[in-house]
């Protein structure tokens, strides 16, 4: 039937293929708001912050706060914790990237590009485990770190995953120095 | 659903409204008349036995909404409230809790059965992967099920299996923060999932209407695997299967009620009776029993992708069992090497399901890689070669042959005229 190819599209199938267009732009438009709902809504977008006084944090304690619902690890860090960190090779680490908030995105995971800037005992980080969520617990495991207990990732004492499932080193988020005893997070 | 309606109604009132919905001819005709091959087993009761603990799930469900309260701040008190304050709340909810674990130990047995009997072959194929879909519904509705008492282990459970989405390259992140409704498993979460966790099963009582019209179509498979024949190779629905299928009911509520009373939180976790705490994960992070043969099969790859990959390939192989299988013959009581890797394979799930239970190290990851192979070699590899290699052993001539031995079947064949027993 080489002749019905041939035939000229009438009025009646201009009308059927723009009313289907209209139809499927405004099926578009209303799906749109049904997903859309779920995402974060204003009030949990606000990048809420948090000031916390480190002035009392010995050499070798942490404190853990709350952040957008996460736990953020400040750890004021040994010396050794500090060369064990410092003295690892970048060709070892599984993550070669910082993931340093305050940092560009490509930064290597040194130990100067993990820890506060110039405060190189001072660390902060967001204490969720890359692989699946949990809270990695602090000083264990083999590189006396962190150690997730859900599923066995092992991060060193700049919290980058060594061993395990995890493919990236926790995050550290935005945070400054607002005084040498007091930071704000976010 | 199949066949032709011998459904006449006497009462006037009746037959007016047959007229109208012939509904009573439906029912007549699936539920009363249908014909099902007259071998079926014990193991073909647990098809009856779920869709009781459908119902029996959404009866006690609707009624534990009326007593609880989807907020991240009074979740937890409202089902402590249950348990304490309402009337015969500790009851509502055990039953409930426990009719979950019960509902996946029948179906498990219903999928096995289903494996070794060949049910999901020509020409149940569709059949098959509807149950697969029922499946899957079941699963995401026990999940979210879990995390509305709001405890550490429902808490850590949805943190833990929203995230296995993030392994998803480039729009990972984003999809996590969609699902969550924020930064982490919070309130949000916890709305969504009880919306959800209420839809779903009559999501799954609409693809049961299908999965039972799929199998009134060919009419269910029969422990020789071999195609009815003839009338006399069946039996009508009702009074025989009803009362079988009663029967193999009641002793199923036994093992439940047994539970309920008996073990109410056997199958469930103690740090769920702890109220959710964001800052601190609990030592040992274990899913529902019914996810443990999953769970391991994600924890035994050491990257994260590849982890989520084949947790959900597992599931996905199974969907393709009936594309997999090359063998004509069903029933692996006539296929001698296929029966043993059956058995075989079932040593691997529950092996699966105990290393999921484990801690993750030294030997059990060991244990849990070596067992994942075999499962993926199982439908992938030796499923597809069995059917060219093997020798099957010779069928019977008939389902009424296998029951009654073969001179009575050819008694019986040869009168062809013999009043039906009916």
């Amino acid at each position: 039937m080489a002749q019905s190819a041939a035939v000229e599209p009438t009025r009646r199938d201009f009308l059927y293929i723009a009313t289907g267009a209209v139809g499927a732009v405004g099926l578009a438009a209303v799906v749109w708001p049904f997903i859309d709902q779920m995402n974060p809504d204003a009030s949990a977008l606000a990048l809420a912050s948090t000031e916390v006084d480190i002035g009392s944090i010995q050499t070798g304690e942490s404190v853990t706060v709350k952040w957008r619902g996460k736990p953020v690890v400040i750890r004021n860090r040994t010396a050794e914790e500090v060369s064990a960190a410092k003295d690892a090779p970048l060709s070892e680490l599984k993550d070669p990237i910082a993931r340093n908030g305050n940092l560009p995105a490509d930064a290597p995971a040194t130990d100067a590009n993990r820890a506060a800037t110039g405060k190189e005992n001072w660390f902060v980080m967001v204490n969720v485990c890359t692989h699946l969520g949990c809270i990695p617990l602090g000083q264990q495991g083999e590189y006396s770190g962190w150690f997730c207990p859900c599923h066995g990732s092992v991060y060193d004492t700049a919290g980058r995953i060594r061993k395990g499932p995890a493919p990236e080193n926790m995050a550290i988020p935005v945070y400054s120095f607002l005084s040498d005893t007091k930071i704000k997070i976010g | 659903m199949a066949g032709h309606s011998t459904y006449n109604p006497q009462n006037p009132l009746l037959k007016w409204f047959e007229a109208r919905l012939p509904i009573g001819g439906l029912i007549h005709s699936s539920f009363i008349v249908f014909p099902n091959p007259r071998n079926l087993n014990y193991w073909w009761t647990f098809g009856g036995i779920l869709a009781f603990m459908l119902v029996a799930q959404i009866a006690t469900g609707v009624v534990l909404v009326m007593h609880y309260t989807p907020h991240a701040s009074l979740a937890f008190n409202s089902v402590e409230g249950i348990m304490r304050d309402v009337n015969y709340g500790w009851l509502l909810r055990y039953l409930h809790a426990n009719g979950a674990s019960m509902f996946f130990i029948a179906v498990y047995i219903h999928i096995f059965r289903g494996l070794y009997y060949g049910s999901y072959k020509n020409p149940r194929e569709v059949l098959w992967v509807l149950g697969m879909i029922i499946f899957l519904l079941m699963m995401a509705t026990g999940f979210m099920g879990y995390v509305l008492p709001w405890g550490q282990m429902s808490f850590w459970g949805a943190t833990v299996i929203t995230n296995l989405f993030s392994a998803i390259p480039l729009v990972g992140e984003k999809i996590v923060i969609w699902l969550w409704g924020g930064f982490s498993v919070d309130n949000a979460t916890l709305n969504r999932f009880f919306s959800l966790h209420y839809l779903l099963p009559f999501m799954i009582a609409g693809v049961v209407i299908l999965h039972i019209w799929a199998l009134h179509i060919p009419g269910s498979n029969n422990p020789t695997g071999v195609s009815v024949k003839d009338k006399q190779d069946t039996l009508p629905f009702h009074p025989y299967f009803t009362v079988k299928d009663a029967f193999g009911l009641v002793c199923f509520l036994i093992l439940y009620c047994w539970f309920v009373f008996y073990l109410p939180n056997y199958m469930g976790h103690a740090d769920n009776y702890i109220e959710a705490n964001p800052l601190v994960t609990p030592a040992h992070i274990v899913p529902e029993w019914y996810f443990l043969p999953f769970y391991a099969i994600l924890r035994s790859i050491p990257s994260k992708l590849g982890g989520v990959i084949c947790m959900f390939g597992a599931i996905a192989v199974l969907f393709a069992v009936p594309w997999l299988d090359t063998s004509k013959v069903r029933s692996a009581n006539f296929r001698p090497l296929y029966r043993q890797f059956f058995w075989i394979f079932v040593a691997v799930a529950i092996g699966l399901g105990y290393l999921g239970s484990a801690p993750p190290e030294g030997g059990y990851v060991i244990a849990s890689r070596i067992l994942t192979v075999y499962y993926f070699f199982h439908f992938l590899v030796i499923l597809p070669l069995l059917g060219l290699f093997e020798k099957p052993l010779p069928l019977p001539a008939s389902i009424t042959e296998s029951v009654l031995g073969k001179g009575a079947a050819a008694v019986t064949a040869g009168a062809p005229s013999a009043p039906q027993t009916k």
